[in-house]
């Protein structure tokens, strides 16, 4: 702890540690905030086995793996961006960085039609068709819309952020020896693809 | 001492930065500027939650109606509570003194991210204005207490949406603040400044900052279920469609029992510093104090279920959470106890700040003890939701948080104004404020016990006398409180004066000019002993 000391952030001083620190925190407090929802989720499943268990199957594993494949090759090239820049490759990185909001984009394209077909269905929180089904049915699919939801909120956030990296990135505010903006745009992409990476065998693929 | 430091740098009221005037505040990322803004919004919001308290037991001084209508006093205990928990209390001390002193406190200029700090006070600010749309707006304010149980939260007609979204930008702010506190101990500690070298103020603030960092998110999580369940009917709380309220009250105290502690710790800190301060004393018990405030902030995640002993859990989940609600006692039994022995032999010097810090210690003691009985499964059934409740926590969180505000509020306020208030006003104001805070609480324990329910806008006959006491009382509170806040702004008209250490105190504010420069310290301290040794300078 003492060496950590010496070093003082006032205005004009940069510290990254600190900064990733920060970002660190940050994610934790999401992680806790869908935290509360898996508790939700596990309470009400546990009271309702059989109809989560059918209501799964309304679900398209091919949909839900493509787009589980598409956001895990995200994460590589949001982390190979990070690699280029300390490299002090900035095309690289412009390029890395640009694939990863492809693919973010194409993630919510594939959760488009997946909604939209849900909902031509008449299966959304609220509709007269949901409520005519079981409470597990209600609930699953009410606990399908949030999270998904919420999480590509998360997804719009996080490209909101990368694309401010981009930019900064081109005009060289964020350069190989301050780059922890990027790195933190990076961190909170992980924290997406991670949520992803726990919804989708919840919804997927349970048994 | 007072006379060493040399006044030659602009304090931190005087600089002139990029703007002037209101901008040079609203815009300002100075910890210390940002600090003042929370104390005036809060102490703002403090009145206003003061005034709704006084037409709630002017409403309460006979049965049945005197000034308005059951569905007002509903609003209106609501609106009291939202305003005082989520707008006062909640950042409380660590959002005020927190963000003024703990910079100063561990040798630092700002705090880690000051951009981010006057990020948090927007969002605040922008929380506070949620709340008062969702006031006058749309069908009227909330009924339905601060909790927001469901399934009433989700079937009144009143505006429930807006609040609970105000509630939610409020946590946000919370976050943002315990995430800049933890950083900032982290990696801004003046050199040679270990953690056991730090002021108890920055251990109490270091537990706040984790409490609120973990326990916000889920309660912030919880509304926006609320909200979704309203707007988009999904129905994660609601009987009707499969979902379980039961749950909405686990996940609402997850939170909100720990927000308790984020209310008291910050408080219990700067009892500490000002007990030790004016003992003229090393602090006793240094590691036991730090110790008990994460222990604090530790055991005060695993007792929400206490608030649920009639709402229905398990026989096995009460005894449970009935056992670590005792639990906490501990620590906070730690703290107290370490403070007498502090004050035992010390040479103590009777200033107003220590009064005020001797009356926490009074009602603090009462509402920690009173607390056992409603912690008790046993007890609690026969008392729970009645008026006993009420003055349980108004004695804990007003008592105890509460004062504690206006005890650091008589520390730290030579240091943060470079002026002097009037001490005899002062001590005569706390003095009334006392006696009100007793008369208007303590009937209320009695009441509770008699069977009085709390929330409610009538009572039977017999219940009467006791609720005139209370009624008289919130009259004397209230003369108290105008006589403090007028003495403290009287003080402010005065001209400044060079008190760089007014009470003797030996943690770092006290070794800089009042009211401090900009950064702070010219040149940032080296830290070779505690923060409490008695060392000639």
């Amino acid at each position: 702890m003492e060496q950590n000391t010496t070093t003082h952030t006032a205005h004009e001083n940069y510290d990254p540690i600190s900064s990733k620190l920060g970002m660190w925190l940050f994610i934790f407090t999401e992680l806790l905030l869908f935290g509360a929802l898996f508790i939700v989720y596990s309470v009400y499943r546990y009271r309702n086995p059989v109809a989560f268990h059918l209501a799964h199957h309304e679900l398209s594993i091919t949909i839900g793996f493509i787009n589980t494949v598409i956001l895990l090759i995200s994460s590589a090239t949001v982390a190979m961006s990070i690699t280029a820049m300390q490299k002090g490759d900035k095309k690289a990185t412009l390029i890395f960085l640009a694939i990863t909001l492809l693919l973010a984009t194409i993630f919510l394209i594939n959760k488009y039609f997946e909604w939209g077909a849900k909902i031509h269905h008449g299966i959304y929180p609220g509709s007269e068709f949901l409520l005519s089904l079981s409470h597990g049915d209600i609930l699953f699919f009410g606990l399908y819309f949030f999270m998904t939801g919420l999480h590509a909120i998360h997804i719009i956030v996080g490209m909101v952020l990368l694309t401010i990296v981009f930019f900064r990135v081109r005009n060289g505010r964020i350069n190989p020896d301050r780059y922890s903006f990027l790195e933190n745009g990076g961190l909170y992409w992980h924290l997406v693809d991670l949520i992803w990476i726990f919804l989708f065998p919840l919804f997927y693929l349970i048994h | 001492m007072t006379g060493n430091i040399i006044h030659h740098q602009p304090s931190y009221l005087e600089y002139q930065g990029r703007y002037k005037g209101l901008l040079g505040w609203i815009l300002s990322t100075d910890h210390k500027r940002i600090a003042l803004l929370y104390l005036y919004s809060q102490l703002a919001f403090f009145f206003a939650g003061m005034i709704m308290g006084v037409f709630m037991r002017l409403e309460l001084i006979a049965p049945g109606r005197q000034i308005m209508d059951p569905a007002t006093y509903n609003a209106l205990f609501t609106m009291h509570g939202l305003t005082m928990i989520f707008l006062f209390i909640i950042p409380g001390l660590a959002a005020s003194f927190g963000n003024f002193f703990l910079p100063i406190l561990i040798g630092a200029k700002d705090v880690a991210f000051p951009k981010l700090n006057l990020f948090s006070w927007y969002l605040f600010v922008g929380g506070a204005l949620i709340v008062l749309i969702g006031m006058f707006t749309g069908d009227g304010p909330p009924d339905t207490g601060w909790t927001f149980y469901a399934p009433y939260s989700l079937r009144t007609n009143t505006n429930v949406v807006v609040t609970v979204f105000g509630a939610f930008v409020l946590g946000f702010s919370s976050v943002l603040t315990g995430l800049n506190f933890i950083v900032t101990i982290h990696r801004m500690r003046a050199p040679g400044m270990g953690f056991f070298r730090m002021p108890l103020f920055i251990w109490a603030m270091y537990g706040t900052a984790w409490i609120q960092l973990l326990a916000t998110p889920v309660v912030g999580i919880t509304f926006i279920m609320v909200i979704a369940d309203r707007l988009l009917g999904i129905g994660f709380f609601d009987p009707a469609k499969g979902g379980d309220p039961i749950l909405y009250q686990h996940l609402f105290w997850i939170y909100s029992h720990p927000a308790v502690y984020i209310m008291i710790l910050p408080a219990m800190g700067a009892i500490t510093e000002i007990i030790t301060t004016f003992s003229n004393r090393v602090v006793f018990g240094y590691k036991a104090i730090a110790m008990s405030s994460l222990a604090i902030a530790f055991v005060g995640y695993l007792v929400w279920g206490h608030h649920m002993f009639t709402s229905g859990m398990s026989e096995t989940a009460r005894w449970v959470f009935s056992l670590l609600t005792f639990l906490v006692a501990i620590p906070s039994a730690i703290k107290v106890f370490n403070w007498s022995a502090t004050l035992y032999k010390g040479s103590i010097n009777l200033q107003p700040p220590f009064w005020w810090a001797m009356a926490f210690i009074f009602v603090f003691m009462i509402g920690g003890l009173t607390g056992l009985v409603l912690g008790s499964v046993a007890t609690d059934v026969h008392v729970h939701d009645t008026m006993f409740v009420v003055a349980h926590f108004h004695y804990i969180v007003f008592g105890g948080a509460g004062l504690a505000f206006f005890a650091a509020l008589h520390y730290w306020y030579p240091k943060m104004f470079g002026k002097m208030y009037n001490k005899r006003v002062s001590n005569i104001g706390l003095l009334v404020v006392f006696i009100g805070f007793n008369t208007l609480y303590f009937p209320m324990f009695i009441l509770g016990i008699m069977g009085m329910p709390r929330r409610y806008y009538d009572y039977l006959p017999e219940f009467t006398f006791l609720n005139q006491i209370s009624t008289v009382g919130s009259w004397i509170l209230v003369t108290g409180m105008i006589i403090v806040v007028t003495n403290l702004l009287r003080a402010k008209k005065m001209a400044p004066e060079f008190i760089d250490n007014p009470w003797g105190g030996r943690t770092l504010e006290w070794k800089i000019q009042s009211p401090p420069p900009l950064e702070n310290f010219e040149e940032i301290p080296v830290i070779d002993h505690g923060p409490y040794d008695l060392v000639k300078d």
